[in-house]
């Protein structure tokens, strides 16, 4: 945490975007977070990212609902629309706001506590109907707000820093979003922003339901021997399966790489995703094989990260519900009341 | 790269550039703190061991470490330093007791200084509390040099001279006014142990043009004209003016022109605006008094009628380049153009003159008939005999004129203790940590976005009535306070620890300036273009760092760090400390030291 404000100078030959913004103009107010928490990486990696793609910040609605992940909305994006919901609820606010105006781009943020534990129903149920969003969540394992307890996804067998043992089974959030059908599907680490602006990226270019899970490590409380989500851990049993090169164009690729060690989905939209692999075997479009292979490295105590899965023909909400392809707002009057014959005609349809 | 070694002196004291650029090293940042802190008698100390003229240069001052100051790549202007050097001056109380006592028991040896500016004032200030019995010689009969006869009183009142001469030669120094040396071998004879020449560059530079001759009654050599004001021999001009050349001689002639009947002064340059020799705040203080500077024409002939001076021909020139980029000044071929004027200031360069030293006592002269100087020690090849100042390689100007005499003086020291001149102390460094508390330091890391302020002048009319009125009213307490706070603290250092350092980024994420990277190592080409944000200033170092964790390297480039601190106050394992690096130049009495000091 800092008391001052960051000045406002920045380097003279920063670069700009299309926008004509510095990646600074993306920033939002000072983190009264701790010194070194990974959620503030992981807000440098959200402006990053949508520095990068040139995003209009009035876009952009980030939501959230309550703990330290769902307090740094308000230390990014701070020219962006923004709702900080009641604990665990994020998802239904979200989903809501989608519906009513699908032209912006939905950001949830929220952690391990808010997602897992008070509203894993919200969670659950936000991915399985398809939402079009990035669901990011910042999770380091425990309730850093209330001093440490461990928190769902906490593996079991991790030490807290006062030595307690968790022998509670861990959800795994990743594991959950594959089954619930999540279209996109990723999992970086706060101390990897190479890994995780281009994920984020591809998220926000992502029309469906994107869910990343940051593994950030919580300073204060989490960050000891003995935790399995502190750096020295996930750094030591990173399995990274591909690293993303995110192209935006719909310019033919030039590959230099081996044959075999590079994949490209190309997605609805016509932009392409393109991987470098890391792990020969592994497939991201294959979501039954995804899972096992998470299950299989999840047993050996390893961490897996990178893009594990994508749809590249993804449906959305949206599209199941048929909704009216405007925004509710943009709706005039002639939308609303189409008139006696129009209605005569829908009540025939019933008969 | 290699890791940076930080414990070396000169690598801490080039990120604070105002110092490292100050020919003398004055601690800028600590003075101007101290300023801040209402402290002006503790920052006029600070600045009176550096560079003994605080008053003098806080008016004069050539300023290099302004154009320097990492503030001005930054925002838009550099840290006033120079002013806020004459705040400390004018604020300060009586100091006259915290000057050093003249010392009653002499060491026996016997040092004569030739001419009394700020060069051999230096020396006499370094030496005299050493023992040494000092005698200055000056043609003038007050001591100060060219700082007293060439600099109008409008910019330096006599006042200030006569109070900061004054604490030099109060400290037992003997001063002989009115005698020109004229012979060195004379005075060698006199039995002097050592003799320092600090005789400026005291001949101007004729402009031998057709009609001169004829004309040469209103026809006046800058300098000796400038001092003939400054002495009161000259008290008018004609109403109409030229002066020909275009450094800061040049700013001071028309300006006191201005002030003694002069109503249509010009200043005719050869070269263009931007190429001229004057600083950029002399041209504008001249611009400001309503006179106009022409550019990119070369005197052609002096006219005249009845054996007095009618006007100034002029040729109209423009640049041309040759593929290796070298200007010449080509004529437009446009018609001659003709200035009228009653009287001509010619302000074209300064000589040295020589013609008191003899040439067979032992003293080389260079093919340029200048004496051959080593530019560290300040030696001359007589070994009794060195130089500084003007005298020493041509015209400069004041602050370089004192660090030449503290390096004279150390000379003179050593070889009369009987130690090797060549070798030299090295300065002491103390670098000590500014935490206070988890988010404070005892120093003002907040960064204030204000820009410049300008330093309060006297109304035009009242200025330009008497040439004796100071022109600049300083700055008061207020204004000095606020530009005492856009002073970045680069003396306030980021020291990193990488057996600190958990690789969490806080750092990386919180930097304004993007200084600070954590990457793959390179060599330093490969490595500025990988960092975060451009470095494309060689001359600004990189700060590389090894031995973390991932086997990746932390490199920070220096070049426009805030030194807001915020690194330091977000790293959650103190791998980032703010350090005050504190470096005190060597000088005449300092002993050699065996081994290096460790400066972190």
């Amino acid at each position: 945490m800092t008391y001052l404000a960051k000045p406002k100078f920045h380097h003279p030959s920063l670069p700009k975007n299309a926008l004509g913004y510095t990646h600074r103009d993306y920033e939002g107010s000072i983190s009264t977070l701790c010194a070194g928490c990974g959620h503030d990486s992981i807000s440098a990696a959200i402006i990053e990212a949508c520095f990068e793609l040139a995003i209009e910040p009035h876009r952009v609605a980030k939501l959230s609902g309550i703990g330290c992940s769902s307090k740094t909305p308000t230390y990014f994006l701070g020219h962006s629309h923004g709702f900080n919901s009641v604990h665990g609820r994020m998802p239904s606010v979200l989903t809501g706001a989608n519906l009513a105006n699908r032209e912006l781009i939905y950001l949830g943020v929220s952690g391990d506590g808010d997602s897992a534990s008070i509203g894993f129903g919200q969670f659950a149920h936000a991915i399985r109907r398809g939402v079009d969003m990035v669901y990011v969540v910042e999770n380091n394992g425990v309730y850093g707000l209330t001093k440490g307890q461990f928190s769902a996804t906490a593996d079991r067998g991790t030490k807290s820093k006062r030595g307690v043992m968790n022998n509670d089974s861990p959800i795994d959030m990743v594991g959950i979003a594959l089954q619930l059908g999540a279209t996109f599907v990723a999992r970086s680490f706060s101390g990897d922003k190479a890994q995780l602006v281009p994920l984020i990226k591809a998220a926000i270019s992502h029309r469906g339901a994107a869910f990343i899970d940051v593994l950030s490590p919580c300073i204060a409380f989490n960050n000891h021997a003995g935790s399995t989500k502190s750096f020295d851990y996930v750094r030591e049993h990173n399995q990274a399966v591909n690293k993303l090169d995110y192209l935006l164009g719909r310019a033919p690729i030039a590959v230099d790489y081996a044959p075999g060690t590079l994949q490209v989905v190309e997605q609805h939209d016509g932009s392409k995703l393109v991987l470098r692999k890391l792990k020969d075997e592994y497939d991201v479009s294959d979501r039954v094989a995804a899972m096992n292979f998470l299950a299989r490295h999840a047993a050996k105590g390893q961490v897996v990260t990178g893009l594990l899965y994508v749809d590249n023909e993804p449906e959305d909400l949206h599209l199941h519900l048929a909704t009216v392809d405007r925004s509710l707002n943009s709706l005039g009057d002639a939308d609303l009341c189409p008139g006696a014959a129009t209605l005569e005609k829908i009540n025939a349809s019933l008969r | 790269m290699e890791s940076t070694d930080i414990s070396a002196p000169d690598y801490f004291h080039k990120v604070v550039d105002c110092q490292w650029a100050c020919p003398a090293h004055t601690p800028v940042p600590e003075y101007i703190r101290l300023i801040a802190a209402g402290r002006y008698g503790d920052a006029y100390m600070i600045n009176w061991k550096s560079n003994v003229f605080p008053g003098i240069l806080g008016r004069t001052c050539d300023r290099p470490c302004e154009p320097a100051c990492r503030r001005g790549r930054v925002e838009k202007e550099p840290v006033a330093i120079c002013r806020l050097k004459r705040v400390a001056a004018d604020f300060k109380d009586d100091v006259k007791g915290r000057m050093p006592a003249p010392v009653r028991l002499k060491n026996g040896k016997r040092v004569a200084l030739v001419g009394g500016g700020p060069a051999s004032l230096t020396v006499a200030r370094d030496l005299a509390p050493l023992g040494y019995d000092i005698t200055v010689f000056d043609r003038d009969r007050k001591a100060g040099g060219m700082m007293r006869s060439q600099i109008p009183k409008f910019r330096l009142p006599d006042t200030v001279i006569d109070e900061e001469t004054g604490y030099v030669l109060d400290l037992g120094v003997e001063f002989v006014g009115g005698r020109n040396i004229d012979s060195l071998k004379g005075l060698l004879d006199e039995g002097y142990d050592a003799v320092f020449v600090g005789s400026g560059a005291p001949r101007g530079r004729e402009l031998d043009l057709p009609g001169h001759q004829e004309a040469q009654a209103n026809i006046h050599i800058g300098i000796d004209w400038l001092s003939s004001v400054s002495f009161g021999h000259i008290n008018r001009i004609g109403k109409r003016v030229i002066v020909l050349g275009g450094g800061n001689t040049a700013m001071d002639c028309c300006r006191s022109a201005r002030r003694l009947g002069g109503e249509d002064v010009k200043v005719v340059v050869r070269s263009g605006f931007e190429e001229m020799k004057a600083s950029p705040w002399e041209k504008e203080d001249a611009q400001h008094e309503g006179i106009p500077i022409f550019n990119y024409m070369v005197p052609k002939s002096f006219t005249h009628e009845g054996g007095r001076l009618t006007g100034v021909v002029f040729e109209l020139v423009q640049p041309e380049f040759d593929p290796k980029g070298r200007r010449t000044l080509v004529p437009t071929g446009e018609p001659d153009l003709h200035f009228p004027c009653d009287d001509v200031l010619v302000a074209v360069g300064q000589e040295n003159a020589f013609p008191w030293i003899e040439r067979d006592i032992g003293l080389a002269f260079d093919k340029r008939n200048m004496p051959v100087v080593d530019p560290d020690t300040m030696a001359s090849t007589h070994p009794k005999v060195f130089f500084g100042g003007d005298a020493a390689f041509g015209p400069k100007n004041i602050i370089w004129a004192v660090a030449h005499g503290h390096d004279a003086a150390l000379s003179i020291h050593r070889m009369l203790s009987g130690e090797d001149v060549t070798e030299r102390p090295l300065p002491d460094v103390t670098v000590s940590s500014q935490k206070m508390g988890i988010h404070e330091w005892s120093y003002d890391n907040e960064i204030t976005p204000d820009r410049r302020f300008r330093v309060p002048l006297r109304d035009k009319v009242i200025a330009l009535a008497d040439i004796r009125t100071e022109v600049e009213l300083g700055y008061d307490v207020k204004l000095a306070l606020q530009e005492a706070h856009r002073c970045l603290n680069c003396d306030v250092q980021t020291v990193f620890s990488s057996s600190l350092c958990i690789e969490c980024d806080a750092c990386v994420d919180i930097c304004p300036m993007d200084c600070i990277s954590f990457t793959q190592n390179g060599d330093e080409a490969d490595l500025r273009t990988r960092l975060k944000a451009p470095a494309p200033h060689a001359d600004q170092a990189l700060y590389v760092a090894d031995g973390l964790k991932t086997g990746r390297v932390m490199v920070k480039d220096e070049d426009v760090c805030l030194h807001c601190g915020l690194c330091a106050e977000r790293c959650p394992t103190g791998a980032w400390d703010m350090k005050k690096y504190f470096i005190e130049m060597s000088h005449a009495g300092k002993p050699c030291q065996s081994s290096r000091r460790s400066a972190a």
